[in-house]
């Protein structure tokens, strides 16, 4: 090993230019082949780091902005906010300019006290067990009104442009407006949802006044919203799956149902997979839809983890940002947990991430 | 994230926006009076509903009659909205109001934060002599004046008179006589007798204080809103609600009251001064003296409403402040409350304001000004503006029926000692 060593820095050391065009040359292979070579270069220190940015200096030079980027509007405000998470910061706290006045800041480390404040509260299970309900009931209906609406379109029909129009224009319109929208449609007293109800004879439902009915509605406004983004990747999908596997399966004599489970459905998976993931994190947080169509009520029964934790920084005074912070890290948290365990089983049914 | 682009756009545009049309003034807007003489930009974030804030821009901007070099740039800010909005502008400084038109509750929040530039002394002075007290005492905090009372208010119960003599009844003067109206309303036209607002926990302090209780007890630093006068107030508006005597809503209640008021759904509503331009505009009232309105009704233990109203202030950071704190005493002066009784009814906070024809000679001031002068006084503590979001989770609870009475009192002063740390 030491032999190894004081050859690769002599080496390394030494013609720059012979090394550089075989780096070059072996780079290519480098992740697949042999991991002799890597353990060599990992035992080696500086002077490992030294030749690969010698050797790599181009490539380094390419992702540096993009690392920079992410590091400041995504990596800063993470260590920010778990640092916040750490610490007793609040609207009275923190440092603040108020015109020529400079307020500096005189909020402290606490450690892990606000986890455990956050943990030990029965509000988070509350949220926590809503939250899951709340996603898997959004993810799972949007998925199959998503897969029955992208195999109906995927067939030759008269105006089928104009159905493809219509199907993707809840995701035209601004998050904002449809949940207003929904929200005077919704209107007890005065909407018309009940309006039209009451024609037909029907008591007025009370959508957004019970809680029931609240967590019915925001689901409903949550799969309207979603249905359009899972029907164009499942079309997608289904558009990529070779047509002659279906002729030769029709020869086979497989039924519809057949084709569907046997053909489609696992043509689709990759696709699926992915959106099904994308869809839940984006669910999960989905803070528009239950803030403006309900803030979280009646009372605080559609309340989920991001709601909640926006109510912790901006409802209350002065505002808890440490708490606040500690809501956001513990959903980050969770929601890594999960695409850990996603990604392992699908890694167990032989799909490649 | 994408907000955070949208608000440093949106920044970098009005500081464009600000630079390109003050650039003139620019020397003068550092507060200095130029040569004795106001000038530069203010900047007010008025809060007033639809059918004020078209006669108070007016009024805002007759202020450069007197101040020729001072533009007045009048920002409606929804009521709703304010207090976040206010405190994110204030916070980061950057495009802040020089003026805000805040609500009584907020004033010691804001100023314990270091938000609000002092009123100055000569002012407070007049705000002492000249003003209502219960008024003045809002803009106060730790002996210090920070905020100008603009108007003053209470609650009261809003009814329709055609609707309450058809039923043979007279103005209930207590919740059971409420519900017997009520019942009366119903059996003569099918409509409801009260609209109760359900998603707001401000309009649940007429039912606390009727029953002799109250939110906190600042004096013994200590949260009353769960003892057995509470209780008994969240039972009293499920008891509304389940009876039959009212109607509610868990949203968008306030919409929905103005809108069954006016259109004669409801016989009755509990709503303030600022309410009346609104429901003047309603069918039913086509003739205005069809709107009657009456002290809130009793619980078992006594009538009471709380005092509520606007009071402006002026920005710490505001880089104008001269101007800015004239633009306040104009807008609480005598000829302008007068003008905003006139127009909208609402109630002046200058004691001598109240001996103007046009403010002795309005029926809804008639009514409202004893109204105000029994008004329970709130305690003016910072957390005062918080403590109603917790509040409204369990009134909302409690007045339809999805959590006990007793759970919600309870739940409440859990929050509300959450909030107040440190108290009973």
């Amino acid at each position: 090993m030491a032999a190894h060593t004081s050859q690769s820095v002599a080496k390394a050391a030494g013609d720059d230019v012979e090394n550089d065009v075989a780096a070059r040359g072996r780079s290519r292979r480098t992740d697949s082949d042999s991991g002799n070579r890597g353990e060599n270069r990992g035992g080696k220190g500086a002077s490992g780091l030294r030749r690969a940015v010698g050797t790599h200096w181009y490539a380094w030079a390419m992702v540096a902005p993009v690392v920079l980027v992410l590091g400041v509007i995504i990596g800063w405000p993470l260590v920010r906010g778990v640092y916040l998470s750490l610490t007793d910061a609040t609207e009275r706290n923190v440092s603040r300019t108020i015109g020529a006045r400079h307020i500096e800041a005189t909020y402290q480390f606490v450690g892990l006290d606000n986890y455990v404040d956050v943990l030990s509260d029965p509000v988070f299970l509350q949220r926590l067990v809503w939250t899951v309900v709340w996603t898997v009931a959004c993810v799972s209906i949007t998925f199959t009104l998503g897969l029955i609406l992208a195999n109906m379109l995927n067939r030759e029909f008269r105006g089928r442009a104009a159905y493809r129009m219509a199907l993707i224009l809840p995701w035209a319109v601004p998050g904002f407006v449809s949940v207003f929208a929904w929200r005077f449609l919704f209107n007890r007293d005065n909407g018309i949802l009940n309006k039209l109800l009451d024609g037909g004879g029907i008591a007025a439902i009370p959508w957004l006044d019970d809680p029931t009915w609240a967590k019915f509605s925001v689901v409903a406004v949550n799969v309207w919203l979603g249905v359009p983004f899972m029907m164009v990747a499942l079309l997608g999908g289904l558009q990529s799956i070779p047509g002659e596997l279906y002729e030769a399966a029709e020869m086979d004599g497989a039924t519809a149902w057949q084709r569907f489970r046997h053909i489609t459905l696992p043509g689709l998976r990759t696709v699926s997979m992915t959106v099904i993931l994308l869809s839940t994190i984006w669910t999960f947080n989905m803070f528009p839809v239950i803030f403006l169509l309900t803030r979280g009520g009646p009372g605080d029964s559609t309340e989920i983890l991001v709601t909640q934790a926006f109510r912790e920084a901006f409802v209350s005074s002065p505002r808890d940002f440490a708490g606040s912070a500690t809501w956001g890290v513990l959903i980050l948290a969770l929601l890594m947990i999960f695409a850990l365990v996603y990604r392992r089983s699908l890694r167990k049914q032989g799909e490649v991430w | 994230m994408r907000r955070g682009i949208a608000a440093t756009a949106l920044v970098a545009t009005l500081a464009l926006a600000a630079t390109a049309c003050g650039g003139d003034d620019k020397g003068a807007a550092d507060g200095t009076k130029a040569g004795g003489e106001l000038s530069g930009t203010v900047t007010w974030w008025d809060t007033s509903n639809d059918a004020e804030k078209a006669s108070f821009q007016k009024l805002a901007e007759a202020f450069t009659a007197k101040h020729p070099k001072v533009t007045v740039k009048y920002v409606n800010v929804p009521y709703g909205d304010a207090q976040n909005k206010v405190k994110n502008a204030f916070s980061s400084g950057s495009d802040a109001p020089d003026v805000i038109r805040a609500d009584v509750g907020w004033v010691a929040d804001f100023a314990s934060l270091g938000y609000l530039d002092e009123v100055p002394a000569e002012t407070a002075k007049k705000i002492d002599a000249e003003f209502l007290p219960q008024a003045a005492a809002s803009g106060k905090f730790e002996g210090k004046t920070y905020a100008v009372p603009q108007v003053i208010d209470s609650l009261g119960l809003f009814y329709n008179k055609k609707m309450l003599a058809d039923a043979g009844v007279q103005p209930p003067k207590t919740l059971e006589e409420v519900k017997t109206a009520a019942a009366a309303i119903k059996a003569k036209s099918g409509k409801a007798g009260l609209y109760l607002r359900g998603d707001d926990s401000y309009w649940f302090l007429p039912l606390i204080y009727g029953e002799g209780g109250d939110l906190v007890d600042a004096k013994n630093k200590t949260v009353t809103v769960d003892n057995e006068a509470g209780v008994k107030a969240f039972k009293t508006a499920r008891d509304l609600v389940s009876s039959g005597a009212a109607i509610t809503n868990a949203t968008d209640g306030y919409a929905n009251m103005q809108t069954a008021f006016k259109t004669g759904e409801a016989a009755m509503m509990i709503n303030g001064p600022w309410a009346v331009a609104d429901t003047y505009a309603g069918d039913q009232f086509k003739d205005k003296a069809n709107l009657g309105v009456a002290t809130v009704p009793a619980g078992s233990a006594k009538a009471g409403a709380p005092q509520g109203g606007h009071d402006l202030a002026v920005y710490a950071g505001s880089k104008n402040t001269a101007a800015a704190h004239a633009f306040v005493e104009y807008m609480t002066s005598q000829e302008v409350q007068v003008q905003s009784t006139k127009d909208l009814s609402l109630l002046p906070t200058r004691t001598a304001a109240y001996e103007q024809p046009d403010v002795k000679g309005n029926e809804m001031v008639q009514f409202f000004k004893p109204a105000v002068d029994k008004a329970v006084e709130r305690a003016w503590i910072p957390e005062n503006g918080s403590l109603f979001e917790p509040l409204k989770v369990e009134y909302t609870k409690a007045i339809t029926g999805a959590s006990s009475p007793e759970d919600a009192a309870k739940a409440a002063g859990v929050e509300f000692r959450k909030i107040l740390k440190g108290w009973k």
